[in-house]
C-alpha cells in the first residue's frame, strides 16, 4: 500500500533525525458497512417494486350479432358490485332468489361455499358472473377478480357490465348500494 | 521451564479489497436500476395476489385517474413510429428533433393539436402549462382510439408482435370511467388486456 512520508520538517543537525512513521491505514469497516447497506437497499428496491399484471378477458363484443349464451341457473353465481365497497350476490336467476349483501371480507367464504354446493349437487364447476355497476370503483373490480383467483375458480368469469336487469337495479337501490 | 511466548497478532483485517468489491456492486446496482420517471398523473394502483410480472416491451399503458386518460407505449422506436403515424393521420408534420424529444417522454395526456407545443417544453413547464388534460376519448373526437390503433400498427411493423394493452387505474376511480376505456378497446377487438396491480404482501 502506498504510504505517505509524514515526517515533520526535521532538524538540520548533522545526524539523521528519525522521523516518526505513523501508519496511514484507515479503518474501512464503517465504509464497508455503509456500502453493503446501500447495496441491500438497491437490490431490494429494484426487484420488489415491479408491478404485476392481472390478465382479463372480456367476451367478444360483436355489434351485429346479439345472441347471448344461456347459462345454467343452478350453476351460476352472480355478483353485483355496488357502492361503498359492498357486493350483492345470488345464485341462479335474477329475482327468484333474494340477493345477499356482503362486504369484501365476507365474499370469499360465500364463493367457496357455493362452489362446493354446486360441485356436490351437479358435479360441475360453478360459473361466475360479475356485474360491476356504476357505483363500483375500479378497486372493487380488481378485488373481486382477485377473490376469484384466490378461491380457485378456474373457468373465466363472465364480466357483464351492460345487462344489469331492472330487478337487480331495483334491489340495489332499495339497499342503498347503487 | 521456560514459558513459550505466544505472539500477539493484530485482529484488524485489511478491508480494502472488501470495500472495493462492495462499491463495485453498489455502482452496478445504481446504474442498472432504471430511474423511475415521475408519473404526470399520480395514481394509487390497487393490490392483488397475482404474480405475473408486467412485460417490458411491446406494451401500451393506459393510466386512468380522476376521469383523465394518459397514454404510453414502451420502447423508443415504437414511440417514434407511433408519432409518425399519428402525424400522418392528423396532418401534422413533426421534425426529427421533435420525434427525438417525444421518444423519451413517458406517459402523456395532451390532445394531438397541442402535442407539438407540449413536446418542446421541459419538465417543469409541462406541469405548469395545464395542457395535460388527458387524451380526448369522446365518441366525436376519439384520439385515444387512434393512438392505440397506431401504436398497435407500429409494434406489428417493427417487432412483428401483437401489442398488449394494460390498464393502470386509480383504485378510487369509478367503474364507468374504466368501462368507457374498455369499450374503446373492445371496439378494436382487444378483448384481452391486463390490469396493473401491486403485489400484495401475503
Amino acid at each position: 500500500m502506498a504510504e505517505l512520508d509524514t515526517s515533520g520538517g526535521g532538524g538540520k543537525k548533522g545526524g539523521k533525525v528519525r522521523s516518526k512513521k505513523s501508519s496511514t491505514k484507515v479503518d474501512l469497516t464503517a465504509m464497508v458497512d455503509l456500502a453493503f447497506l446501500l447495496i441491500t437497499f438497491f437490490m431490494l428496491t429494484t426487484t420488489l417494486s415491479k408491478p404485476t399484471a392481472m390478465d382479463i378477458a372480456k367476451p367478444d363484443k360483436d355489434e351485429k350479432n346479439e345472441t347471448r349464451l344461456e347459462l345454467r341457473a343452478s350453476q351460476t353465481m352472480t355478483i353485483l358490485l355496488g357502492k361503498n365497497n359492498k357486493v350483492a350476490w345470488y345464485m341462479g336467476e335474477a329475482g327468484k332468489s333474494a340477493p345477499e349483501i356482503q362486504n369484501f371480507s365476507q365474499i370469499r367464504k360465500s364463493i367457496l361455499d357455493n362452489k362446493q354446493k354446486v360441485q356436490a349437487a351437479s358435479g360441475k364447476s360453478i360459473v361466475m358472473v360479475i356485474k360491476p355497476t356504476s357505483g363500483a370503483t375500479y378497486k372493487n373490480f380488481v378485488d373481486i377478480m382477485d377473490e376469484l383467483a384466490i378461491t380457485g375458480i378456474k373457468s373465466a368469469p363472465a364480466i357483464d357490465d351492460e345487462n344489469i336487469t331492472d330487478a337487480e337495479k331495483a334491489f340495489m337501490k332499495q339497499e342503498g348500494i347503487l | 521451564m521456560a514459558r513459550a511466548k505466544v505472539a500477539r497478532k493484530s485482529t484488524s483485517i485489511d478491508m480494502t479489497a472488501m470495500c472495493d468489491v462492495s462499491f463495485l456492486l453498489l455502482t452496478y446496482f445504481i446504474l442498472s436500476a432504471t430511474a423511475k420517471q415521475p408519473d404526470p398523473l399520480a395514481v394509487t394502483i390497487p393490490s392483488s395476489t397475482y404474480k405475473i410480472k408486467v412485460p417490458e416491451k411491446d406494451i401500451a399503458i393506459l393510466t386512468i385517474g380522476t376521469g383523465k386518460v394518459f397514454f404510453e407505449t414502451l420502447g423508443q422506436d415504437i414511440k417514434i413510429n407511433t408519432l409518425e403515424k399519428i402525424g400522418e393521420q392528423y396532418k401534422i408534420e413533426f421534425t426529427p428533433e421533435e420525434k427525438k424529444r417525444f421518444s423519451v417522454i413517458g406517459s402523456f395526456g395532451v390532445p394531438v393539436q397541442s402535442l407539438k407545443q407540449f413536446i418542446m417544453m421541459d419538465g417543469d413547464q409541462r406541469k405548469k402549462s395545464g395542457l395535460e388534460q388527458g387524451i380526448p376519448s369522446d365518441s366525436t373526437n376519439n384520439q385515444l382510439a387512434d393512438w392505440i390503433l397506431q401504436s398497435r400498427k407500429a409494434v406489428a411493423e417493427l417487432h412483428s408482435e401483437g401489442m398488449r394493452v394494460s390498464i393502470k387505474g386509480d383504485a378510487a376511480e369509478e367503474y364507468p370511467v374504466v368501462k368507457k376505456i374498455v369499450d374503446i378497446l373492445q371496439k378494436q377487438k382487444i378483448n384481452k388486456f391486463s390490469l396493473i396491480t401491486t403485489a400484495e404482501g401475503s
